[in-house]
């Protein structure tokens, strides 16, 4: 498989084979291309946004827009790890084309504490286990889906826990572009002793660096984990000052160190005072490094609307201040593991407030002179007191055995829960072992004393190279346990990945998973065990109540229940309606001519809704008149009498009714009272019939006497194309 | 203690308040870099279990084999050497490949005698 076809879901198996002679074919992060003079596409000029797509699905307003898909300046991250990495490859590729180039995966749960790689394909908790052949294959398919989209994509994971060194020469090898890497998250939230941690990321930070691994810091997580997130903002920056300043001491350059930042707070607090001046205050002290701004999760609940809600302002935030790299958390993460399409729910988020928000700088400046100012600047005095009271205590180690990090109150003040670790203490703890003064590691990006016979042109000049000069000389392991791989997994999940069976998916081909919502008429508690039982009985096995939002504290509940279907649909039984095919414009226009096609047109009923029918009558909306179609159009509110009065006075070939409302079915009453008086005044056989509305479909117009009926979204073509073709079949033309 | 601190971050930020945005920027930086050279020091410094298996690596050697080599190599005191210059020596020593050279280490108890 050397591409993909857009018709045809990605092979997985494809994908496998022959893996063990892939190797990436570059390494390295990529930025977005900017447009020289902005991007204009149809009338709009865009200030920021960058080289279009290929191939991609727009937002779904677009199709009142050309279909144009705008993509932002920042590159766009959606984190993809259900488990089993053969089907997040199929979300890669939707994410990618709903505009991500940058896909995080998560490790599967423990991975931090394991000393030493992982190989194979085992299935994962909470993330996928990272070994060669995951990270591997997903690299090879990520491949092929930036050709498809043509854009490219950053595949990124962790280095991080107790493996690090050996996890960042793995992700050289492999061509990863990304990589999360911050000693502080390994002594403060995985317990690794402090001073293996910060030996390893001297050594693997040395790898990524020489490897164009794009760095991202840990620092976030302090506001996820403190109890007031926007307490502990003088103390990220030192978190983020810390790795930054040790990775730029063991050689990355500046511009391949990201700070992971996260607005921190969310309604209903009054957000924007605690997340702007934040963001100021970092960007002013880390202009010279990049931002990979996240959007917060410390505050999803279940209710997904919530969670966009305010990831759309910390876009906002994003847009306002700046972002290289704009993250997006998956609105359900509240409440389940991801699932596929909420991936690109968050995907879409960044998308379209960015969009909307194209070239904000130029519009609206920050105001400095008034309070923002004073915060901003509350905010890095703090920072730098805290910095010297570090010092004061004896340095970053004695400091963290205090208990100074991740403590909930706003510095210089104490809640006293902050998080102390011991220096002696904690996961591989005594583990260090002092370099020898011959010490010698023979290959390349190695990081400190290392004592290397003299005269040598590479490192790696006494092993005649290293793998990072010679792929060829990677050690690929397959598998390692016969009873939990991919193989197997994929053996199970075959019939509705490549077979005739379709099933529901929300993570796994073939999980079964779907979500119902309903509007339960009874209070919170009532509403949500009534939910479940309404599930039951719909046939869905273990249902589960995921989201209940009290509407009113009797009147009712909005609830969501999740389960699984046990049975999957037969493809070859389904009887897919025929798409129409159109005619082509010249032979409309030529069989409109032979008659000199003349229609009447208006709105029925008691119905002023105009704009619908006129985008299919006038040339300005390529109507039908630009096909040379003659109208007579008599407004809105017109009695079906009129119309067809109207039609036998100018003798009209066909009667086009328009009829948006749909109370009590009135609009497929007019229909059939169309039929019928046509039919009483003797010109049914003569006259076409049709009929356009919101809620119409061809079905319902056919079932009430018409000759075609059209939906949404209907184009003037669409109903001349209608009108020859039942002309020809009537051999009138 | 608690006031002792707040006393001294009050006098801490008086000294502050005189700087300009970019002196702050400069201070904030000059303390970080501070911080952080003995941590780099440790770096240069120490090595660790995982540090030598990510040597061994780059020699072409695979994840599994690895693993015991380098177990093996820090029980005979021998890490502060480096695991590569170690596998280097057993090649050199018995004229095989790397891959032999780990494998040899791993199955034979004597290999890593007399090498230093």
């Amino acid at each position: 498989m050397k591409t993909l076809d857009i018709k045809k879901k990605i092979d997985i198996e494809e994908i496998l084979n022959d893996l063990e002679n892939y190797h990436p074919r570059r390494k390295g992060w990529t930025w977005r291309e900017n447009v020289d003079g902005g991007y204009k596409v149809e009338k709009f000029h865009f200030k920021e946004m960058t080289k279009p797509l290929k191939n991609s699905v727009p937002l779904p307003a677009a199709k009142y827009f050309n279909n144009i898909d705008p993509q932002p300046q920042p590159v766009i991250t959606t984190e993809i790890a259900s488990g089993r990495f053969e089907d997040d490859i199929r979300r890669m590729r939707m994410a990618a084309w709903h505009g991500a180039d940058h896909i995080m995966v998560i490790r599967t749960t423990g991975q931090s504490h394991i000393d030493g790689l992982l190989e194979g394909s085992p299935e994962g908790v909470g993330g996928v286990p990272i070994t060669r052949k995951q990270i591997r294959a997903s690299r090879k398919a990520c491949d092929l889906i930036e050709d498809e989209v043509g854009r490219k994509i950053n595949f990124h994971s962790y280095v991080s826990g107790v493996a690090g060194p050996e996890v960042a020469v793995l992700f050289a090898e492999e061509g990863i572009n990304g990589a999360h890497q911050d000693p502080q998250y390994n002594v403060l939230y995985r317990n690794v002793n402090m001073y293996r941690s910060f030996t390893d990321a001297a050594s693997a930070k040395k790898v990524m660096a020489d490897a164009g691994i794009f760095q991202i810091d840990g620092a976030h997580n302090a506001n996820a984990t403190a109890k007031e997130g926007w307490s502990v903002m003088p103390e990220l920056l030192v978190q983020h000052g810390i790795n930054c300043a040790f990775s730029a001491a063991v050689g990355m350059p500046k511009s391949q160190i990201g700070l992971s930042t996260v607005p921190p707070c969310a309604p209903p607090a009054p957000k924007i005072w605690y997340d702007l001046p934040y963001a100021v205050a970092l960007r002013d002290i880390f202009s010279e490094f990049k931002f990979r701004a996240q959007q917060n999760t410390r505050y999803i609940e279940s209710d997904i609307e919530e969670a966009t809600r305010t990831h759309v302002i910390d876009t906002m935030i994003s847009a306002l201040t700046s972002a290289d790299i704009q993250s997006t958390i998956t609105p359900d993460e509240g409440r389940n593991v991801p699932w596929h399409y909420n991936n690109i729910r968050g995907i879409e988020t960044a998308k379209q407030t960015l969009v909307a928000l194209d070239g904000f700088k130029q519009l609206v400046k920050i105001d400095r002179d008034g309070p923002l100012g004073e915060m901003v600047r509350d905010i890095k005095e703090r920072a730098i007191c805290f910095l010297e009271e570090m010092i004061e205590s004896g340095g970053y180690f004695a400091a963290v055995e205090k208990g100074f990090f991740v403590d909930s109150a706003k510095y210089p003040d104490r809640n006293g829960d902050g998080i102390a670790r011991d220096g002696k203490g904690g996961v591989g703890a005594g583990t260090i072992v002092e370099r020898d003064a011959d010490y010698m590691a023979p290959v390349c990006s190695v990081f400190g004393h290392n004592h290397l016979p003299a005269g040598l042109k590479k490192p790696c000049d006494p092993i005649d190279g290293c793998t990072l000069c010679k792929p060829e000389k990677i050690a690929y392991i397959d598998e390692i346990d016969q009873t939990d791989n991919c193989n197997l997994r994929l053996a199970k999940t075959v019939e509705y990945r490549k077979g005739k069976m379709i099933k529901p998916e929300a993570e796994w081909a073939g999980d079964g998973t779907v979500l119902i919502q309903l509007f339960v008429p009874e209070e919170l508690e009532v509403a949500k065990v009534a939910a479940q039982e309404i599930a039951k009985k719909m046939g869905l096995l273990d249902p589960e109540v995921i989201n209940a939002q009290v509407m009113h504290p009797s009147e009712g509940t909005f609830v969501e229940v999740k389960g699984k279907v046990d049975f999957a649909i037969d493809r070859t039984t389904l009887k897919i309606p025929p798409k129409e095919v159109l005619l082509s414009e010249e032979e409309i226009r030529e069989g409109i001519k032979k008659i000199g096609l003349k229609v009447v047109a208006g709105t029925v009923g008691e119905d002023e809704h105009s704009v619908g029918l006129r985008e299919i009558l006038d040339i300005k909306h390529g109507g039908i008149e630009k096909y040379g179609v003659k109208y007579h159009y008599l407004g809105t509110s017109v009695p079906i009498s009129k119309m067809v009065d109207a039609a036998i006075e100018t003798g009209a070939d066909a009667i086009l009714i328009s009829t948006i409302i749909s109370h009590n079915d009135v609009h497929r009453k007019n229909m059939r009272k169309l039929d019928e008086l046509c039919r009483e005044k003797g010109i049914r056989d003569k006259v076409m019939v049709m009929c356009g509305g919101t809620q119409v479909t061809r079905e319902i117009a056919q079932e009430c006497g018409m000759d075609d009926g059209f939906g949404r979204g209907t184009k003037g073509i669409q109903v001349v194309n209608s009108m020859v073709k039942l002309l020809k079949a009537k051999k009138r033309i | 203690m608690s006031e002792d601190r707040i006393k001294k971050f009050e006098v801490r930020r008086q000294q502050l308040e005189k700087m300009s945005d970019e002196q702050l920027k400069n201070r904030f930086w000059e303390l970080c870099n501070q911080i952080v050279e003995p941590m780099v020091d440790y770096g240069k410094k120490y090595t660790s279990q995982s540090i030598e298996r990510s040597v061994l690596l780059r020699m072409g050697i695979d994840s599994v084999t690895s693993q015991g080599v380098v177990s093996r190599i820090n029980e005979a005191g021998l890490l502060g050497k480096g695991a590569g210059h170690v596998v280097l020596k057993v090649s050199q020593k018995h004229k095989v490949d790397l891959r032999a050279a780990a494998k040899r280490i791993n199955e034979d108890k004597t290999a890593l005698e007399g090498l230093f």
